[in-house]
């Protein structure tokens, strides 16, 4: 009896470090935003790919850069691509760069809750600004009411609701608001937080969303796929074309291909505000962050062997998790960029 | 207890070692030995503690240096960095928060352990003993569907209109706020304030009770002269445990105070709190001096759970050394 239980246990441990040998493990760490699909992803890619199993933690944007930079981790993510500073810290430690790849898109939508309208609003994009400048402070003001002709709006104070932790959705949407105001620019900036001239703080997109369902003639901006998948309400928003366009996948999408032409090669991009009639300006990318030079052979084969099967065929799932596709110039651009890592 | 240690393995080495070994083989000094490691780690982690955000704050400490106490801003952007607000809002909550729940937690406690039945007291502490037991975020959730909407559209409307006045009760009602904050923090330590309160209460001596009605006190008279005095220090601690949370209460805080770092007469005004900012920004920091800031807060919430318990504790020995001349008299 003793002697089988010993052959087990032998049995177990051999198995356990033949297993242990086998498995490839690579860790990665970032935002928050793209977590659903990168975890779909990083499933079903390791089923098809028996040997890696890919990791992730959505520790938020900061975190993963950071993380990528300390080397603790193999591969970071954000929502917000890293500034020339932070390549150079990266650049300086690891001795080799850092590669961005967008993944996927997303888009923040203003939403609101006016006691008595039911009518979906229009906001240009000085509207916007002048809101959460807390200059616009009535919803009758005519900055508001002249893009909504038809619409009663009251004489109301409007509260203003933003978020209150640190995030992607509040990068891209302040780096909308830089783009179009030059007030917001000078006076306030984009980052993943900033100091709000007005407004009440929320925690997260359920946070934003509360608060606003709670409080009467108050607008914010949530993401869309949480809008989306929540069905809340929510705004048009004027383009740079003149045309006010409401966020859906197409018109996110349409943002990417609009900002093609502009696309540098490292994909550090803002896509706010992108030219295209179609294009929905408060869009973005999100991005994965390769590290340029692997140690390990076969860690950078299954990276590559991801991002490849990520942007092509992995595209066809991300619309089921309401994120917008990459468009196909993008994607092949992208395609030759894998071949820097090395 | 230090010195104690260092007596045990320190005594001469050719006698104290036998006598050493046999206290050993004793266990005492086994026992002793190692529930004093235990105890000691306590300290050590206190002094780590304090060392991380020391050495983590570094940056931010040399940049600001005293101004970071002095200065509102807190500006991402611009990399500017001002904890006072934070530190307001901290402390006004907190002081809310114990305005409302000490005149209730002890009143509750002294019914439970001295008026009611023996049945209804012990059932209500099972639940009292279940709401401390609730997770805050919980508490969160009860203060955004049901005390902002209550603050917003009674409280505060009525407390304008009857202290309008007072610049406490001044400016727009959101709902959010430091009030609100206060309220629901009240609700989170009242638990808290009953159970311990309750149990001192209870354990004061019967002699103490049946002395005073032979003294032909009243029954409230024996209680609010005799025992309530009598358990002053068990009392107080209570008042130190419900301190210390609302201080570092985190996400019931976040949820209700409006996330806007104000510092304004107006408890109506939306604020701030070091614990809610440090967890809705670190995630996010990018930057050195974001993150070190940020730690500085730490630091600094911890110098202030530190000072306002020292406080506490001089304001028992104060009031006891006057409840104690009373008792001449």
């Amino acid at each position: 009896m003793k002697r089988i239980a010993g052959m087990l246990l032998v049995a177990f441990v051999l198995t356990g470090i033949v297993w242990a040998e086998d498995a490839l493990l690579i860790n990665g760490a970032g935002a928050t935003f793209p977590n659903p699909i990168y975890q779909k992803w990083f499933d079903e890619f390791g089923q098809k790919n028996g040997k890696a199993k890919i990791n992730y933690t959505p520790i938020g944007s900061g975190a993963g850069i950071k993380q990528i930079t300390e080397g603790t981790v193999d591969f970071g993510a954000s929502d917000g691509p890293m500034s020339d500073e932070q390549l150079k810290a990266y650049q300086d430690k690891h001795g080799s760069a850092v590669l961005h790849f967008p993944t996927v898109l997303g888009a923040a939508v203003p939403t609101y809750n006016i006691p008595g309208v039911t009518a979906s609003l229009n906001f240009t994009p000085e509207a916007l600004a002048g809101i959460f400048l807390g200059r616009i402070t009535k919803w009758n003001d005519p900055a508001i009411a002249s893009a909504n002709k038809g619409v009663q709006l009251p004489a109301n104070d409007i509260v203003v609701v933003h978020r209150s932790d640190g995030s992607g959705t509040t990068y891209i949407w302040t780096d909308f608001l830089s783009k179009v105001s030059e007030d917001w620019k000078s006076k306030v900036g984009k980052n993943t937080s900033i100091n709000w001239p007005v407004g009440l703080g929320a925690k997260g997109n359920d946070g934003v969303t509360g608060q606003i369902k709670t409080t009467p003639n108050s607008i914010g901006y949530v993401e869309l796929i949480y809008a989306a998948t929540q069905n809340i309400p929510y705004g048009a928003v004027k383009n740079s074309s003149g045309k006010f366009v409401k966020a859906d996948l197409a018109s996110v999408s349409a943002a990417a291909a609009g900002a093609v032409k502009e696309m540098p090669d490292d994909f550090r991009v803002s896509i706010t505000n992108a030219p295209g009639a179609a294009a929905y300006p408060i869009s973005s990318f999100t991005w994965l962050l390769i590290p340029q030079k692997f140690s390990d052979a076969s860690k950078r084969d299954a990276m590559k062997g991801f991002l490849k099967w990520a942007i092509t065929d992995g595209q066809n799932e991300v619309e089921q998790l309401s994120y917008a596709k990459l468009p196909k110039a993008v994607v092949a651009k992208e395609i030759k960029a894998i071949d820097q890592i090395q | 207890m230090a010195t104690t240690t260092t007596t045990v393995p320190g005594a001469s080495p050719a006698a104290g070692s036998r006598s050493f070994l046999s206290k050993l083989r004793d266990g005492d000094e086994i026992a002793r030995v190692i529930t004093l490691l235990f105890a000691a780690s306590v300290v050590l982690i206190t002094l780590m503690l304090v060392l991380q955000l020391w050495h983590g704050s570094a940056l931010a400490r040399h940049k600001f240096g005293f101004n970071f106490f002095r200065t509102s801003v807190w500006d991402p952007v611009n990399d500017e960095y001002g904890a006072l607000p934070f530190i307001y809002g901290t402390v006004v909550t907190a002081i809310v928060g114990l305005a409302l729940a000490v005149p209730l937690g002890i009143g509750a406690a002294i019914f439970l352990a001295e008026l009611a039945p023996q049945k209804v007291s012990d059932m209500l502490e099972f639940f009292i003993d279940l709401l401390a037991a609730v997770p805050s975020v919980i508490y969160g959730l009860l203060g955004v569907f049901i005390v902002i909407p209550l603050m917003r559209n009674y409280v505060q409307p009525g407390l304008k209109a009857a202290f309008g006045f007072l610049p406490l009760f001044q400016g727009p009602a959101f709902g959010v706020g430091f009030l609100t904050a206060g309220v629901v923090l009240a609700i989170m330590v009242i638990p808290y304030i009953i159970s311990v309160s309750r149990e001192v209460l209870l354990s004061v001596p019967r002699d103490q009770r049946e002395a005073a009605l032979a003294l032909g006190s009243t029954r409230w008279e024996s209680t609010w002269k005799v025992v309530v005095p009598f358990a002053r220090t068990g009392i107080m601690g209570s008042i130190f445990l419900a301190l210390a949370r609302a201080l570092g209460e985190t996400m019931a805080v976040t949820m209700v105070i409006g996330n806007t770092p104000t510092i304004s007469a107006s408890l109506f005004s939306p604020g701030y709190s070091i614990a809610a900012v440090i967890a809705n920004e670190f995630s996010e920091a990018t930057g050195d001096l974001y993150v070190q800031s940020l730690i500085e807060l730490g630091l600094v919430l911890f110098l202030l759970t530190f000072i306002l318990n020292g406080l506490a504790r001089l304001l028992i020995v104060v009031t006891a050394q006057r409840g104690s001349g009373m008792g001449h008299v």
